[in-house]
C-alpha cells in the first residue's frame, strides 16, 4: 500500500478543503450565517476566470486578478442585495435565502455557459513530479496548493490579529451590539466577511476547477466535503478548520484507496458522526446555550 | 380574530359553515376535475398532490416542530423505492408495501431524529442534508437497488394477488383518484394530530424547547416522533411518486429535490396545513410547467428567447427555472416571512369589517 502517496496526495486536497472551509467559517463566525451559496459562488468565479482566459485571450496573472476581483465584488453583491434587505430573519429564514443564492448562481452559470464540462487549468505542468522521500511523488499542483494555503492562513492570522479591521470582525463576531456601540459599522463589516470569503473561495475553486473539470455543479462535491471539515474543525476556529481540512482529506483517500464504491459518502458519515459525538467540532470549545 | 371559548370548538373539523361550503365546492372540483382538463394536466395533478403529501408532512416537522430538515428527498426516495421494490421482489399488495415502506422511512426519520435532540438551527441542516445524500449514494451504489440504471415501476396492482383478485390501475386518471383519496386522508390526518396533545407539544418545541421540557413536554418522544411523522408522509408521498414517474434513478431523489421540498413549505407558509399545500401546488405547477416552457410564454418568452441570443446560450434557458426558483426563495424571506398563507391572513384581516 502506497502510504507516502495518500498521505501527500490527502493532506494536499486537504489543504484545498481547508482553504474553502476557511471561506465558510469566515462568514459563520462574523455573521451566524452557515453560506450554502459558497461553493456555487466559488464556481462562478472560476467560470469568469475561464471565460477571461478562453474569450479574450489575456494572461494568465490578468485574469486571475480580475477574477479575484470580481469575487469580492460578487461576495459583497450577494450580501447587499440578498441578506442585508432581510429584516430579522430567522436562522431557517438565512438558510433559505443562502439556497436560494445558490439555485440562482447555479442556474445563471449554466444559462450563460451551457452544462457540458469544460477544460480550465492553472499554468502548472502537473507532469513535473519531484520525490523527494522514496514513495511520496509530489506535483506541482501539490505545491501550489501547500504553499497557497499556508500563505492565506499566514496572512488571515496576521489580518485577524494585528490590523484594525481584523479586530472589528472579531469584536462584531463576539457582541453585535456592544460592537456597534463602540463605533463599528456592522453592516460594512459583513459585506467585508463576504467578499474576503468570497475571494478565497474562489482561489480554492479555481484548484479544485483545475484539478478536476468546470461545469455548473462541479463544487457541489468538494463544498459539502469542506463543509464537513468545518463541522470537523467546529465552524468556529480557523486553525481548527484546517487540521479538520486535513484530517479530512486523510479520511477521504485512505478510505478511498480501499474501498472506492463508497468514497462519496465518507464526507457525510464524517459530518453525521463529528455532529452526533462532538457537536462543537473536535477543537472548539463546548457553547452551553442559556434561558 | 377567531377567539375560541371551549376546548370543543378549537378541535372542531370544520370552523364555519362557509369553511364547510368552500371545502365542499373544492372536493367536488377536485373530484370532477378529470371530466374536463387534458391527460397533461392531470399528471401534473398527480405529481401536485404527492408534492402535497410531502409538503404537509414536513410542514409538520418544519413549521410545527422548528426542526430544519434538508434531506427529505432521502425519506422520499425510501418511500419510492420500498414500495416499488416490496412489490416486485416479495410480490406484496400494493396497500401493504406503500405502508411497509412508509414505516421504513419513519423507522429512519426516527434514526435522524437522534441526533436532533442535540442539535440545532444550521447543524441541523448539514445534518440532515448528509443523511439525505447518504441515501441517494447507498441507493444508487447497491444492486439490489437497482444501481445507478434506476428501476422501472410496477404496475399498480391495488388487488391482493395471492387472493386472486386483480385491480390495475393503468390511466393517470385512475391513478388521480387514488392520489386524491389518500391526499385527503392525510391531510385531514396532519390537521387532526396538530389539533392533539401531541400536536401542541410539537408546537411548544418550536416556541421554546426548553420551556417545553420545563413543563413536562418530554422532548426526546416528540422530537423524534415530528421526525417520524414527517418521514411517514414523505414515505407515502414517495411510494405513489414512483408510479406517478413510472421510472426513476437514484438521482432523482437528490440535493435540489430536498430544496424544492423546503421552498414549498416556507413559500406555502411555515406551521400551517394550507401553506403546505398552497404552496405544493404554486411550486410544482411553476417547476413543472410555467417555468418549463419558459419560452412559451406571450412577451416573457421572446424576451428571453432574445436574451439568451444576444448574451447566453439558447440551450441554457430551461435554467431560467432554478433562478426563477432561487429568487422567490430570496423574495419570499425578504418580503414575506409567512409566505403565501400570510398574505391570505392579512388579506382577510383587512377585508374583515368591510365596508368599514
Amino acid at each position: 500500500m502506497p502510504i507516502g502517496q495518500l498521505l501527500v496526495e490527502g493532506l494536499a486536497i486537504g489543504a484545498c478543503y481547508g482553504l474553502f472551509a476557511t471561506a465558510v467559517v469566515i462568514i459563520y463566525k462574523t455573521s451566524e450565517v452557515v453560506n450554502f451559496a459558497q461553493g456555487e459562488m466559488a464556481m462562478f468565479s472560476s467560470f469568469v476566470a475561464f471565460h477571461i482566459l478562453s474569450v479574450y485571450h489575456y494572461p494568465f496573472w490578468l485574469a486571475f486578478i480580475m477574477t479575484m476581483i470580481f469575487s469580492i465584488l460578487l461576495g459583497v453583491l450577494i450580501e447587499f442585495l440578498f441578506l442585508r434587505p432581510a429584516k430579522h430573519p430567522s436562522i431557517l429564514g438565512m438558510i433559505v435565502i443562502t439556497l436560494g443564492a445558490e439555485m440562482f448562481l447555479m442556474g445563471l452559470a449554466s444559462w450563460k455557459w451551457g452544462a457540458e464540462q469544460q477544460h480550465f487549468a492553472l499554468p502548472l505542468d502537473q507532469r513535473v513530479t519531484y520525490e523527494p522521500v522514496s514513495g511520496m511523488v509530489i506535483n506541482n499542483w501539490t505545491i501550489a496548493v501547500l504553499v497557497v494555503a499556508t500563505v492565506v492562513m499566514l496572512l488571515l492570522y496576521v489580518f485577524f490579529k494585528y490590523t484594525k479591521l481584523g479586530v472589528a470582525m472579531r469584536a462584531t463576531q463576539q457582541n453585535k451590539l456592544a460592537a456597534k456601540i463602540m463605533g463599528i459599522n456592522t453592516g460594512r463589516i459583513f459585506s467585508f466577511a463576504w467578499g474576503l470569503s468570497s475571494l478565497i473561495g474562489a482561489t480554492a475553486g479555481m484548484f479544485f476547477a483545475s484539478r478536476a473539470a468546470l461545469d455548473p455543479v462541479f463544487m457541489m462535491e468538494p463544498f459539502l466535503r469542506a463543509f464537513a471539515a468545518a463541522v470537523l474543525g467546529g465552524l468556529m476556529s480557523i486553525p481548527g478548520v484546517i487540521i479538520g481540512g486535513g484530517l479530512m482529506g486523510l479520511i477521504e483517500n485512505f478510505f478511498g484507496y480501499y474501498w472506492p464504491h463508497w468514497k462519496p459518502i465518507v464526507a457525510f458519515i464524517v459530518i453525521i458522526l463529528v455532529l452526533c459525538l462532538r457537536p462543537s467540532g473536535l477543537f472548539a470549545r463546548h457553547y452551553v446555550k442559556k434561558v | 380574530m377567531d377567539m375560541k371559548r371551549d376546548y370543543y370548538e378549537d378541535i372542531r373539523l370544520f370552523k364555519s359553515n362557509v369553511v364547510i361550503f368552500w371545502t365542499v365546492v373544492l372536493l367536488i372540483a377536485l373530484f370532477t376535475a378529470p371530466l374536463y382538463i387534458d391527460s397533461y394536466n392531470v399528471y401534473l395533478l398527480n405529481i401536485i398532490m404527492v408534492h402535497v403529501i410531502l409538503a404537509v408532512g414536513l410542514n409538520i416537522l418544519v413549521g410545527s416542530t422548528g426542526q430544519i430538515s434538508l434531506g427529505h428527498a432521502g425519506f422520499f426516495a425510501i418511500g419510492a423505492y420500498g414500495t416499488a421494490l416490496l412489490m416486485m421482489k416479495f410480490q406484496i399488495p400494493f396497500v401493504f408495501a406503500i405502508l411497509i415502506a412508509a414505516f421504513i422511512a419513519a423507522f429512519f426519520g426516527f434514526i435522524l431524529g437522534l441526533p436532533a435532540l442535540r442539535l440545532e438551527g444550521p447543524y441541523l441542516a448539514i445534518a440532515s442534508l448528509g443523511f439525505g445524500l447518504t441515501i441517494m449514494h447507498i441507493i444508487g451504489g447497491m444492486d439490489v437497488f437497482g444501481g445507478r440504471m434506476g428501476v422501472r415501476a410496477p404496475p399498480l396492482d391495488l388487488g391482493i394477488q395471492q387472493l386472486g383478485l386483480t385491480w390495475i390501475l393503468k390511466t393517470d386518471v385512475q391513478k388521480y383518484y387514488l392520489i386524491l383519496i389518500l391526499t385527503i386522508l392525510l391531510v385531514v390526518g396532519a390537521r387532526n394530530i396538530l389539533k392533539t396533545r401531541v400536536g401542541r407539544s410539537f408546537v411548544a418545541i418550536r416556541d421554546s424547547d426548553i420551556a417545553a421540557e420545563v413543563i413536562g413536554v418530554n422532548l426526546t418522544i416528540y422530537k423524534t416522533l415530528a421526525f417520524a411523522v414527517s418521514a411517514f408522509y414523505a414515505g407515502v408521498a414517495g411510494g405513489l411518486f414512483g408510479f406517478v414517474l413510472g421510472f426513476f434513478d437514484p438521482f432523482t431523489f437528490n440535493l435540489i429535490l430536498s430544496i424544492m421540498f423546503l421552498v414549498m413549505v416556507v413559500v406555502g407558509g411555515l406551521g400551517a396545513i394550507q401553506g403546505g399545500i398552497m404552496g405544493a401546488a404554486l411550486i410544482t405547477y411553476l417547476q413543472y410547467d410555467l417555468f418549463k416552457n419558459i419560452a412559451e410564454v406571450p412577451y416573457l418568452g421572446a424576451f428571453l428567447v432574445a436574451v439568451s441570443k444576444q448574451w447566453f446560450t439558447l440551450v441554457g434557458l430551461e435554467n431560467f427555472n432554478a433562478m426563477a426558483i432561487g429568487l422567490i426563495m430570496i423574495g419570499i424571506i425578504i418580503f414575506e416571512p409567512l409566505g403565501m398563507f400570510g398574505v391570505w391572513i392579512r388579506l382577510k384581516k383587512y377585508w374583515m369589517t368591510w365596508p368599514f
